[in-house]
């Protein structure tokens, strides 16, 4: 069942078109991949979804709600978050800080005990941050760092988490790590919306996907469809792609 | 009075006078790390929390119910500037938004003008004029006053900071306000909360500074500008830096003050005192462009 849906959105930076009508859906539990070079319109997509950026025209809608132009704080509220690209975590205070502040949105109405709840659940399914929660999030290594962007994330208790380039930065063997939690978290029942310019590795992860291209989508398939597609393999996945 | 006793009374006078300054520019470093503003009607709120300190004592109310009174009023003045500034301003340039805040300030000094006069106003003493020796200098228990209300006060803010959901979510503005913003918090709001903080310290300095130094409706300005220079020295953004530049900035005024005359056998009139102090500050930043206790500003690229 798609939760999102994105109908013929434009928006732009200061008069200058960055998504030119763009249209798509994420299913639930599925990872759905947001492809496409630098410049594409990838994260500006996912900032005009959660409310950082305005929309032109066009709509957005969220499990049936209307969620155009919402302010982010509000968006939040509605079930689905974004961990940003650089992961813009709050550098000078604690791990445990940051996953308080990630519960921000439903402290009202819920209580101090089932936030540590989750605080406890997330720790277990990001170990390495159970043995850093006084540490201050900015010392934390690359790695380390996503895990505690995307718990921070998932403190809010989204059904739809929108991921922008969870790898960048990464070496290697941390990136695969990050993939791995992604895929977990989806079978847990947390819908995604990936950004990623490893298209590879992305499409490995995701049910399907889409391509963007200078503001808008030229491809869109089951991630089977795009891994096969001559296109995406010359374009994205260079001529040694057959060992993948 | 010997040249020690003289320091020790000089040195107290600087702390109390410098305590004040800090606390103004601890209201620069909130609004600061809240907006990117510099809130040039900072000082206003001192003179008003002095003022209306007065005021009320003057209906006859008690001390403690007309400060706290006059400490709910400024901040509701406050919060009134932000709406009417801030938050009428969307995507303005910061600059536009600094020049509301001075605009808000020339308001607000009209406004005492008209309602106060142009005569300074003085409350009592908080604890009588008694003064408290130290050797052969003698301490106004105003002073102390002052002192420690100020420390009280910046002990609080940090406490708010460090143990309260609301002052970890005014942290997490100033550390990225679209982090922020995406975990669910309100800018507006928060920008609404450090505006009335701001304001309430100020008033509070203003309170226990006016049994001291008496207050003006013209005041306001010297305490924007001596504030605002304690948060550059101090590190802008750095609360706790600003205190320190602000005491920094008090002692010497009040030591350059004292001693002009003794030093250059009254070729340089103590009036100077200012000078003094603000030409320090500038060697200060010259020294560290950023201030005290700031970090420095990594470099793009």
């Amino acid at each position: 069942m798609s939760l999102l849906q994105l109908s013929s959105v434009t928006a732009d930076y200061d008069g200058l078109l960055a998504l030119k009508g763009i249209s798509l859906h994420a299913n639930e539990r599925e990872v759905t991949a947001l492809l496409g070079a630098n410049g594409a319109g990838k994260s500006t997509t996912l900032n005009v979804i959660c409310g950082l950026l305005p929309a032109r025209s066009g709509q957005i809608s969220f499990a049936g709600e209307d969620l155009t132009n919402l302010r982010a704080d509000t968006v939040v509220r509605r079930g689905l978050t974004q961990v940003p690209e650089g992961r813009l975590l709050f550098d000078d205070l604690t791990v445990r800080d940051n996953l308080i502040l990630g519960a921000y949105s439903r402290m009202r109405r819920e209580s101090r005990q089932q936030i540590e709840h989750d605080i406890a659940e997330v720790v277990e399914l990001f170990p390495i941050l159970g043995e850093a929660t006084e540490r201050r999030a900015g010392t934390l290594s690359g790695g380390e760092q996503q895990m505690l962007a995307i718990a921070r994330a998932l403190m809010s208790a989204p059904r739809l988490l929108l991921l922008d380039e969870p790898s960048s930065g990464l070496a290697p063997r941390a990136a695969s790590e990050v993939f791995a939690k992604i895929k977990t978290l989806c079978e847990r029942g947390t819908s995604v919306l990936l950004v990623e310019q490893n298209v590879s590795a992305a499409l490995k992860i995701a049910d399907r996907g889409y391509v963007l291209e200078v503001g808008q989508i030229v491809l869109e398939g089951t991630s089977q469809e795009l891994l096969s597609n001559r296109d995406v393999q010359r374009a994205y996945l260079g001529k040694d792609y057959e060992e993948v | 009075m010997s040249l020690t006793d003289q320091l020790v009374q000089y040195l107290v006078t600087g702390v109390s006078v410098g305590a004040v300054y800090g606390l103004v520019g601890l209201g620069f470093a909130i609004i600061f790390n809240a907006t990117g503003v510099i809130n040039f009607a900072q000082g206003e709120f001192v003179m008003l929390g002095g003022m209306c300190a007065v005021a009320f004592t003057g209906l006859g109310m008690p001390l403690i119910t007309a400060a706290l009174l006059s400490v709910a009023v400024v901040t509701a003045i406050g919060l009134l500037v932000e709406r009417l500034t801030i938050r009428t301003l969307p995507g303005a340039s910061i600059m536009t938004l600094i020049i509301a805040t001075i605009g808000a300030s020339f308001v607000l000094k009209g406004g005492a003008k008209l309602l106060w006069g142009p005569e300074a106003v003085i409350l009592p003493a908080f604890s009588g004029h008694q003064p408290l020796h130290i050797g052969a200098a003698g301490i106004a228990p105003q002073r102390v006053w002052v002192m420690g209300v100020v420390l009280v006060s910046v002990i609080g803010v940090q406490l708010f900071f460090k143990y309260t959901l609301a002052g970890k979510a005014m942290q997490a503005c100033a550390i990225n306000r679209s982090a922020a913003q995406l975990v669910g918090i309100n800018i507006n709001r928060t920008v609404s909360v450090s505006f009335g903080l701001s304001a309430a310290l100020a008033a509070l300095g203003g309170i226990v500074l006016t049994p001291a130094t008496m207050m003006r409706y013209s005041q306001g300005a010297t305490f924007t500008l001596t504030g605002f220079l304690a948060a550059v020295v101090g590190g802008l953004g750095n609360g706790i830096g600003a205190v320190v530049g602000g005491i920094m900035l008090g002692v010497l005024e009040a030591l350059a003050g004292g001693f002009i005359d003794i030093l250059t056998s009254s070729l340089i009139h103590s009036g100077y005192s200012k000078a003094i102090a603000l030409a320090v500050a500038l060697l200060v930043l010259w020294l560290r462009p950023q201030g005290l206790l700031g970090r420095r500003e990594r470099e793009a690229g």
